[in-house]
């Protein structure tokens, strides 16, 4: 700059200048760094799941393949997604994956009716009732309860849900003793689970919202229940609705809790104080080291991962496109 | 800022002359008699410790214009939202003294301030229609309050007082943040009388607006006085001398200075504040 005094600074770049620029693209390629390995990371598992998938299916890897191996199909598809027995260690091995993806299903299903009910009305409660100071104090116990290690959740359960909550209720009103484990008691603690991610997220959609709009309804003689209901609800849909699908999401995904809580008996039941297993508990229950690698039950475990990263997917396309739908309608 | 600006550019003799030559017009009506539908007396208001209105008294005429003005920070908005208690949603604001709508007052405990608010309508500086169609826009006031018998014809009726019904009649569905501002702020008014108020609250409704969008806002308020009472804060004083029967200025500190037929503060003010005020000297 001071070589340009005479004239003013100029906006050519002085000697300074270029080592900014330098350093300005040394700092991009380092961030881009980073984000770069999230993607790569994501396609790797892809991948991992793939190639193990196949090796279930085709009993080779595509790696194998491609090095000269071939496929040979040794589980049907049709086996696979409709079959009714899940149990690929046994000495009589089946490949039906219905069972645990009914498990998963059903706890998610359950864990769904916990937290959503329960996460919207706090959300609705801390964003449009609640005093400062209740606000306060409510808050940060909810990111306690977000924060507990999803193993002492397990714990809970199988210490005091199932025992102390659920096995009287099954004991007297229905005459069933209760086990260790129960369906039950896995959609409650997952729900219990994923209460903060509802409420947390669809607060902070609701205070999102323009206080013009609750002020308008407020004039017109609106109370705190109908401007809640029809003016901060709608406008927060699409927040809302997000996390729904995270916290749905997470129930699919959820392992050590359901694991201890719903135990690791794969069977299709409508009885709530049963036990079953879900997707992630078999893998929990393979991967305790008993199964040799390369085995079709190790195999297995990527296959199901495979299905359960697919159902997350869908999960987050269907919220990919919710949100495009009301953000059009709501601005 | 705002308040200074709009006064302080123009010459202080000439914007006197055509305040006196506009309101001319409206001074018969003005001086007409006329019940009282609004009281207050001696309203004190804080917020936490601050003290935002001294001792006001006032009485607001039935079905007539009223205007309140003054400089930024004078307390007029915040008067005005006690008219219907929209102060109660901030939690450090506190109200003292009283103010009577139809001789019974507000802040009595068993007044319930959704009922009033169902009397004393409110339109809002930035206009702040629903995110739904123009038609549940109108409609919704008249939903939340059990008013649904011929829901369309209400919609229509109130859609026309508010000068809006001739843009809008073929695209009643289509959303309500899809019209120009001016047209918004119309809705908005449109909302408010839906439900048939006695009292209709303008706080600044034009200052968001374009020229052409504030002059449409003040032939209609001209049009709501004859069924409704309004109520407006502006920080606009050529405006206030062009629509109101009635002004009270307010300045600096909160303190109500003065309030009389509009033609009278504009042309013959009794304090000399106020008359630097209007004409430009301070603000």
């Amino acid at each position: 700059m001071s070589t340009e005094t005479d004239q003013g600074p100029g906006i050519t770049s002085g000697t300074g200048a270029k080592a900014d620029q330098k350093a300005n693209r040394r700092a991009r390629r380092v961030l881009f760094g980073c984000a770069a390995i999230t993607v790569l990371t994501t396609l790797s598992i892809f991948f991992v799941l793939i190639d193990n998938a196949a090796s279930y299916f085709f009993g080779a890897r595509i790696t194998e393949v491609l090095v000269g191996g071939s496929f040979e199909q040794t589980i049907t598809f049709t086996e696979f997604f409709t079959g009714t027995r899940w149990a690929p260690d046994h000495s009589t091995p089946a490949h039906g994956i219905l069972p645990i993806a009914f498990g998963t299903i059903a706890i998610t299903v359950g864990a769904a009716f916990v937290s959503i009910p329960i996460g919207t009305a706090t959300a609705l409660y801390l964003s449009e009732y609640s005093s400062k100071s209740v606000r306060s104090k409510l808050k940060p116990t909810l990111e306690v309860l977000a924060g507990i290690p999803t193993i002492v959740y397990g714990y809970f359960a199988i210490s005091f849900i199932n025992p102390v909550m659920l096995g009287p209720i099954a004991e007297s009103l229905f005459g069933i003793s209760i086990g260790r484990y129960s369906m039950l008691s896995g959609m409650i603690v997952v729900g219990i689970m994923t209460i903060p991610m509802v409420s947390s997220i669809s607060e902070d959609a609701m205070q999102a919202v323009p206080d013009d709009l609750r002020n308008g309804a407020y004039a017109l003689g609106a109370t705190k229940f109908d401007v809640s209901l029809n003016v901060v609800i709608p406008a927060a849909v699409s927040g809302i609705f997000a996390s729904y699908i995270l916290a749905v999401s997470r129930a699919i995904g959820e392992t050590m809790a359901v694991t201890l809580a719903a135990g690791f008996n794969a069977n299709i039941t409508a009885n709530p104080f049963s036990e079953i297993m879900t997707m992630t508990a078999y893998m929990v229950s393979m991967a305790r080291g008993t199964s040799a690698v390369g085995t079709v039950e190790y195999q297995s475990l990527f296959a199901v991962g495979l299905v359960l990263f697919l159902m997350t997917l869908v999960m987050n396309l269907m919220n990919d496109w919710f949100k495009r739908r009301f953000q059009e309608e709501y601005r | 800022m705002t308040s200074a600006d709009d006064s302080g550019t123009a010459d202080p003799v000439g914007s006197t002359e055509s305040v006196v030559d506009t309101s001319s017009g409206l001074s018969d009506r003005a001086t007409t008699r006329s019940d009282t539908i609004v009281e207050a007396k001696g309203v004190d208001v804080f917020y936490g410790e601050d003290q935002a209105l001294q001792d006001i008294s006032m009485e607001i005429p039935e079905k007539q214009v009223t205007a309140m003005i003054g400089p930024s920070g004078c307390g007029k908005s915040t008067f005005l939202r006690c008219i219907n208690r929209m102060n109660d949603q901030i939690d450090v604001c506190r109200v003292d003294g009283e103010i009577e709508f139809r001789g019974k007052n507000i802040y009595d405990d068993d007044v319930d301030p959704v009922v009033l608010r169902r009397r004393i309508g409110m339109v809002f500086q930035q206009p702040n229609p629903f995110p739904k169609s123009i038609y549940d826009n109108v409609a919704y006031g008249l939903k939340i309050q059990g008013k649904t018998e011929d829901m369309d014809q209400k919609v229509e009726n109130a859609l026309k007082g508010a000068a809006l019904w001739d843009e809008v009649k073929d695209k009643l569905h289509t959303s309500g943040l899809d019209l120009s501002g001016g047209q918004q702020q119309r809705l908005c008014i449109a909302r408010a009388i839906a439900v048939d108020p006695q009292v209709i609250l303008m706080d600044e409704p034009a200052s968001a607006l374009d020229p052409i969008a504030t002059a449409q806002i003040e032939d209609l308020i001209e049009e709501l006085s004859r069924d409704f009472t309004v109520v407006i804060v502006t920080h606009n004083m050529q405006q206030a001398a062009r629509i109101s029967d009635k002004t009270a200025v307010f300045l600096t500190g909160g303190e109500l200075v003065e309030f009389d037929d509009t033609n009278r503060i504009f042309e013959n003010p009794q304090s000399q504040r106020v008359e630097d005020y209007i004409t430009g000297k301070f603000g």
